[in-house]
């Protein structure tokens, strides 16, 4: 692959994101692709919207996306997805966890939040993926195994499936939750 | 071998395998990760002090004694540090010398936006900027070098984006380089006046070595391209240079910043049609190169403020093209940062915010968040200790203007060990009737729950002796301390009220650990509240608390279970008994 790649991963605190994140980055650099990744976090642990971003290709310099340039995007929230759009690349691909988080304006009724999220942005991106990954983990075994889910989904959308991701998460998760994250890459794959 | 490694990953591991021995750090964001990764290798000694000048004085005196050693601190810290940066600049050093200041050009989670490339003209020292993670290890090696070979101090800047980025680094092994001997020399290392004169002197002598050196380093070079775009950048900026414009411009990469290669930037000024100077935040470079009297391009059409990025750049110095994406008509409800569910700081917060006539004077954590609705108690915020000593201000001033001068302080446990102590003494000696909040929950929460003088653990996890925040208050001289838990509401209503009526200095320190404790989320993980249906009136005094586990769905008040840690605030506030603990 000549042309570098770019993976902007968009939640809230607390989703795994910069696991899943972090699995993909040592994925692709197995693959011998060259990786920069970039993680935003300090204030936004605290219920903030968290993002990073990965790049890879023959050789990558910025390791920053740009509007408009997202090859993909792994939302791990629908409003973080619509939050993000602008960053999705014309023809690029849209990952969305069906799931819901209510920031605090929201729960104490000062702001909505939006119905109708996943149908707008199916009609407004051709290529989005929607994946109920909350519930899937949840009948998996646990919640939390949702970013491993949604890892499965975006390796099949990226055509990566053809690497061991079994060795790397199991250099990278607790032994304790091998099984269920294997489960959840499988699950996430077969969307 | 390669690993992907974050810029702080690397600078650690170049700081391992240069041989370094001693590092000393206060948490901050972006530098945080720097220290704790040195904690992991063995032959170094490392901990976290209490604030950056004791971290900087700490590794300074390492440095005398023939150590290598390394400090690391956010910009905003090196303000703490730069009295003994200023002084150490003037006697050199023994052992390799680096001081790693980390920027944060954005403000991703900072008071202000300060480029420290400045400290390094004002204080005289070599600068060098790494543009990546291979780079940020590496140049740690080069630093020492450098710092050991001038007898200096070597400042290393980075930025959140070489901070907190990964990258692929080559490994390397450590060099054993032990620890230099101690040759007593009060010439070199007692600056009185008399001393210090000579020692000006030879420092501007050094500038004048380290200006000669920067201009045939390895850690400055040209890229040749086309030459019809000459591009002089450092750090991160350098990358989105590359990212931009690839092999259609020239490059000068400066790796060492200060002092800048003035005959290399006149050579590379000549061999190019156009000079762009990419740099993040100030002007730094570009007023440099425009002193030597060299045309270029810079902030007339980079910003000034902010972080940088490939798209900025590119709009500013290329031709507009517009940007093709997608977009859905939904209104996107703003996601702002909050205490935590459980957090003990919401009892002390909803107790003061009753009280609408003081002024809230705020520090430097967590707790900062006490300004977000609906808590709202939080008036100012300055930086790290400001919350005492400006709340005498306020309150001097606003009894001078004859008004309400009640003032409530907040501080953590670990600021208040950094720099509120001091304020608290001038508290009690320049009798100021003001409260101050010592919200102690036991750890270093904002930047991730490093360990500090209160906690009973060093940096490496071990046990250590713990400093009491009560008895150092009692030692100041304080009479009026009440020390509660901040999760029983009403003794903490009923000291908050005493404080408030009281006309003399008055203390409350608040003791429950951080929600986020493993430990603590162990122990309650078992409890939470919830709503008994039939009593609820739903008149939302719950929501008051800002606690972000409490929502009105549908009609109806929900406590999320998974979220709640039955903290018991909620169950307090509500005067229909129509909220239960349970799991108890």
């Amino acid at each position: 692959m000549k042309e570098t790649k770019s993976i902007l991963f968009v939640g809230v605190g607390g989703q795994g994101i910069i696991l899943a994140s972090k699995i993909l980055t040592e994925g692709l650099v197995k693959f011998g692709y060259d990786v920069k990744m970039s993680e935003v976090h300090g204030m936004a642990q605290r219920g903030g919207s968290v993002t990073t971003q990965v790049r890879f290709g023959e050789k990558v310099y910025s390791p920053l996306i740009g509007v408009g340039e997202a090859d993909v995007i792994v939302s791990f929230e629908k409003v973080e997805a619509v939050r993000w759009l602008e960053y999705l690349k014309p023809g690029g691909t849209l990952v969305v966890n069906d799931y819901e988080i209510y920031s605090v304006p929201v729960l104490v009724g000062t702001e909505q939040y939006p119905e109708g999220i996943i149908e707008k942005l199916k009609a407004a991106v051709p290529n989005t993926k929607m994946v109920d990954a909350a519930k899937k983990a949840e009948e998996i075994g646990n919640i939390k195994a949702q970013n491993v889910l949604m890892l499965g989904t975006l390796i099949k959308a990226l055509g990566l499936t053809g690497l061991d991701w079994e060795s790397v998460i199991g250099e990278l998760v607790d032994k304790r939750f091998y099984e269920l994250n294997i489960k959840a890459l499988k699950e996430g794959m077969s969307v | 071998m390669k690993k992907m490694l974050s810029g702080n990953e690397a600078i650690a591991r170049g700081a391992w395998e240069a041989g370094c021995t001693v590092a000393a750090a206060y948490p901050g964001t972006p530098s945080t990760e720097i220290l704790e990764n040195i904690t992991k290798y063995d032959g170094i000694y490392a901990e976290w002090a209490p604030n950056e000048k004791v971290a900087a004085e700490v590794v300074c005196g390492a440095s005398i004694a023939g150590a290598r050693s390394l400090t690391a601190m956010k910009h905003v810290g090196l303000n703490v540090a730069a009295d003994p940066l200023f002084t150490i600049a003037y006697e050199g050093v023994n052992g390799g010398l680096v001081f790693v200041t980390a920027d944060d050009p954005g403000m991703h989670s900072s008071q202000n936006e300060q480029d420290n490339r400045y400290y390094s003209r004002a204080s005289k020292v070599a600068m060098l900027e790494p543009s990546d993670s291979q780079e940020a290890k590496d140049y740690i090696k080069d630093a020492f070098e450098i710092s050991e070979k001038f007898d200096t101090v070597v400042l290393f800047r980075v930025t959140t984006r070489i901070s907190h980025s990964k990258g692929l680094v080559e490994l390397g092994e450590r060099n054993e380089v032990g620890v230099k001997p101690y040759v007593k020399d009060v010439k070199k290392y007692v600056m009185m006046p008399a001393h210090s004169r000579v020692k000006h002197i030879e420092v501007e002598e050094r500038l004048k070595r380290l200006k000669a050196y920067s201009n045939d380093c390895f850690l400055n070079k040209i890229e040749w391209g086309s030459k019809n775009i000459g591009i002089i950048t450092s750090g991160v900026s350098y990358q989105y240079a590359k990212e931009v414009f690839g092999k259609d411009a020239s490059y000068l990469k400066i790796g060492m910043t200060y002092p800048l290669p003035d005959l290399m930037i006149k050579k590379f000024a000549k061999a190019v049609d156009k000079l762009y100077i990419i740099e993040e935040n100030e002007p730094f470079i570009e007023t440099e190169v425009k002193n030597l009297g060299i045309d270029c391009i810079g902030k007339d059409f980079i910003p000034l403020c902010g972080e940088l990025n490939p798209d900025i750049i590119r709009r500013a110095l290329l031709p507009v093209e517009e940007i093709q994406t997608y977009s859905v008509d939904v209104n996107v409800p703003s996601r702002p940062p909050v205490l935590c569910p459980g957090c003990p700081h919401r009892g002390i917060f909803y107790a003061v915010s009753k009280y609408k006539d003081i002024i809230s004077s705020g520090d430097i954590g967590c707790y900062t968040l006490g300004v977000v609705q609906p808590l709202g108690v939080t008036d100012t915020c300055i930086c790290m200790g400001a919350s005492i000593s400006a709340g005498i201000g306020i309150q001097k001033a606003s009894m001078m203007a004859q008004r309400n001068a009640k003032v409530f302080s907040f501080i953590g446990d670990s600021t208040f060990f950094h720099s509120g102590i001091t304020g608290l003494i001038d508290v009690l000696y320049n009798n100021s009737p003001i409260v101050t909040c010592i919200l102690d929950n036991s750890i270093t929460a904002m930047t991730g729950h490093q360990e500090n003088p209160g906690t009973g653990k060093n940096a490496k996890g071990e046990i250590a002796a713990a400093v009491d925040i009560e008895t150092m208050v009692k030692a100041i001289g304080f009479k009026n301390i009440r020390v509660v838990d901040p999760y029983d509401l009403a003794t903490t209503e009923a000291a908050v009220k005493e404080a408030y009526e009281s006309t003399e200095p008055f203390v409350i320190i608040t003791k429950q650990p951080c929600a986020l404790i493993k430990e603590v989320q162990k122990k309650r993980a078992h409890l939470s509240c919830s709503i008994i249906e039939d009593n609820c009136k739903k008149c939302k005094v719950c929501l008051r608390t800002g606690c972000p586990a409490i929502s009105f769905r549908n009609g109806k008040i929900v406590i999320d279970k998974e979220m709640c840690n039955g903290c018991g605030l909620c169950k307090q506030v509500c005067k229909f008994n129509a909220i239960e603990k349970v799991g108890e």
